[in-house]
């Protein structure tokens, strides 16, 4: 090869390089993953703990759960929808699976429990807004009450801290880690992985994309409009079942409080991540960077000693944020 | 000669309103249709019937002699009836590539895994825009684009399965002059590929240029269906206003 051939072709990688920063720049998890990057570097110098393995692996494992059920709601929110319910399916499904291996059945029963619990409980929701057609808002806000309330009545109010015969290995699963990395980091980054594929290679994905930008058109083209909303509530539940068997295993309990206004912090991940609440622009990557950026926040307050009744301020601010710089970018377009 | 579409005394009742009242009409191979009429007076209803939306409440549509019972677009479709809607029906958040195969989109095979082809879908929307001659990109949002690149996306969507009948609802409708010729000249290139294409459409200079037939609605009622070269806009005019009461 000789000289210019070399240069040819190093122009062209600096220019497939500079195309791809391009694109990066143009999403937002880009620039929350930026505002990462500088937080973390203002923290290793605020604080001596922040880059120590106990704090890292304790702030990914948090997130985690926040993250895996950031995924299925962020692919609602590309449909134009929105789940509200899934703090409360997540103390119902906790309870069902305290229930079933507090009643001496195997861990993969208590699994199975949980996530047909999610599944049903979603199934409904996503039939009352995709063929019923109710708002989103408003079924999900009446789930939100209504699954609280069965996990209420079915716990009778008591904590559930025996798991049968499969304690051990439950409570490992949640709680432990594999290659230095917990458990739960782990189904989250499968599950983005799964995620982003679907999104990017799947008709099922790219249907979600065109129901949130125009769901008339998309109906006239044929696409199973109903089917695919509701599968779009039933992935959120799928995840919401996942994070919460992991969770429970961690805890090592469960009370019918669990999951209580997690709704929120799952949103605001979603959110922060780049998921637009009015349809059609989503990122799979978005959900664990919007959760890792809530988690810092609340990590970093902690260790620079700043009273922990700020928290909500600068999490409500970040989401503002994000919105406002997404309709900044929308504008100059 | 069997006609490629025969509608049979087609009726079409909302409630007690009757939208549609004993519509007879025939497509050939190869032949423009213009129908026209004034607001309310049955294009849309009609032209949501060929394309499947809804089934007539009496008569019938026959293609290529064979009765047809469409309730959903999609059966329509199998059966090569395409329509271009007026408001183009597009997504916005989407490539053009991606709305043109939006609802069957391009496959290959990776293992037990069917995903999405996107090198292929670009490629073929690619050359649908060439055949359009226009300068619309595939991998473009179609959010940032201008009224007759949409056009021309909506329009290459149709392309895509070789249809044999296209219905045209005010293409030339919300586009530049430049914009209208060229329309115009693909539905040219659409009719001597044999495709039988109904366009509806106001404008009166757009009608006399490329259609062999016209068809006149007024309340729901065929009251003209004759050849271009028999006719004059004075006359049309007339039957959609209602001046003149039949031809």
């Amino acid at each position: 090869m000789n000289k210019t051939m070399q240069n040819i072709a190093a122009t062209a990688l600096v220019g497939r390089v500079k195309g791809m920063a391009v694109a990066m720049s143009r999403v937002q998890p880009f620039w929350v993953l930026v505002a990462i990057v500088i937080l973390c570097a203002v923290m290793s110098v605020v604080s001596d703990v922040f880059f120590s393995e106990r704090n890292i692996y304790n702030t990914t494992r948090n997130f985690a759960f926040f993250g895996i059920m950031a995924l299925g709601m962020t692919a609602v929110i590309v449909t134009r929808g929105i789940d509200l319910s899934v703090g409360s399916m997540m103390g119902l499904c906790g309870i069902v699976t305290g229930l079933v291996m507090q009643a001496g059945y195997p861990l993969w029963a208590g699994f199975l429990a949980c996530i047909g619990t999610a599944l049903l409980a979603s199934l409904v929701t996503g039939v009352l807004i995709a063929y019923v057609r109710l708002a989103p808002f408003v079924v999900t806000l009446g789930m939100l009450a209504l699954l609280r309330s069965v996990a209420m009545v079915l716990s009778n109010n008591k904590m559930i801290y025996e798991f049968g015969p499969d304690q051990e290995i439950y409570e490992w699963l949640g709680g432990s880690s594999m290659l230095g990395v917990p458990n739960p980091v782990w189904a989250l980054i499968i599950l983005t992985v799964i995620l982003f594929f679907a999104f990017r290679y799947t008709a099922w994905g790219r249907w979600l994309f065109a129901i949130g930008g125009n769901p008339e058109a998309a109906k006239l083209c044929g696409i199973p409009v109903e089917r695919v909303v509701t599968s779009a509530y039933m992935v959120s539940g799928l995840t919401v079942g996942i994070a919460t068997f992991l969770i429970v295993g961690w805890f090592g309990s469960v009370t019918n409080a669990l999951g209580q206004t997690y709704e929120l912090n799952v949103i605001a991940a979603a959110v922060i991540g780049g998921a637009n609440l009015m349809g059609g622009v989503a990122y799979a990557i978005g959900a664990p960077i919007g959760a890792a950026l809530v988690e810092l926040i609340r990590n970093s307050l902690l260790l620079a000693g700043v009273d922990a009744l700020w928290q909500g301020a600068f999490v409500g601010l970040f989401i503002i944020l994000a919105v406002l710089v997404e309709k900044m970018r929308g504008n100059q377009e | 000669m069997t006609p490629l579409m025969q509608l049979t005394a087609i009726g079409k009742n909302f409630g007690a309103i009757e939208a549609l009242r004993g519509v007879t009409l025939s497509l050939s191979p190869g032949e423009v249709l213009g129908l026209m009429g004034d607001n309310g007076a049955g294009k849309s209803t009609l032209v949501k019937i060929i394309a499947g939306n809804f089934p007539p409440s009496s008569g019938e549509i026959a293609i290529n002699g064979e009765p047809q019972h469409f309730h959903r677009p999609v059966e329509a479709r199998r059966k090569g009836v395409e329509i271009v809607y007026q408001d183009l029906a597009l997504s916005d958040n989407l490539s053009a590539a991606a709305n043109i195969f939006l609802g069957r989109e391009a496959k290959r095979k990776i293992g037990p895994f069917k995903i999405l082809d996107h090198n292929a879908m670009n490629r073929r929307a690619a050359e649908l825009f060439a055949e359009l001659k226009s300068e619309t990109r595939p991998r473009d949002i179609v959010q940032r684009m201008s009224g007759g690149q949409r056009q021309a996306v909506a329009i290459a969507r149709t392309r895509l399965s070789e249809p044999k009948i296209v219905l045209m609802d005010e293409p030339t409708a919300a586009i530049s002059v430049r914009q209208v010729a060229e329309v115009l000249d693909l539905i040219r290139t659409l009719r001597d590929s044999g495709m039988a294409i109904i366009l509806i459409s106001h404008r009166m200079p757009d009608i006399f240029e490329v259609c062999d037939r016209i068809a006149v609605l007024r309340r729901g009622e065929l009251v003209a269906e004759k050849a271009v070269s028999d006719s004059s806009p004075e006359e049309i005019t007339g039957l959609i206003t209602g001046a003149i009461s039949s031809a």
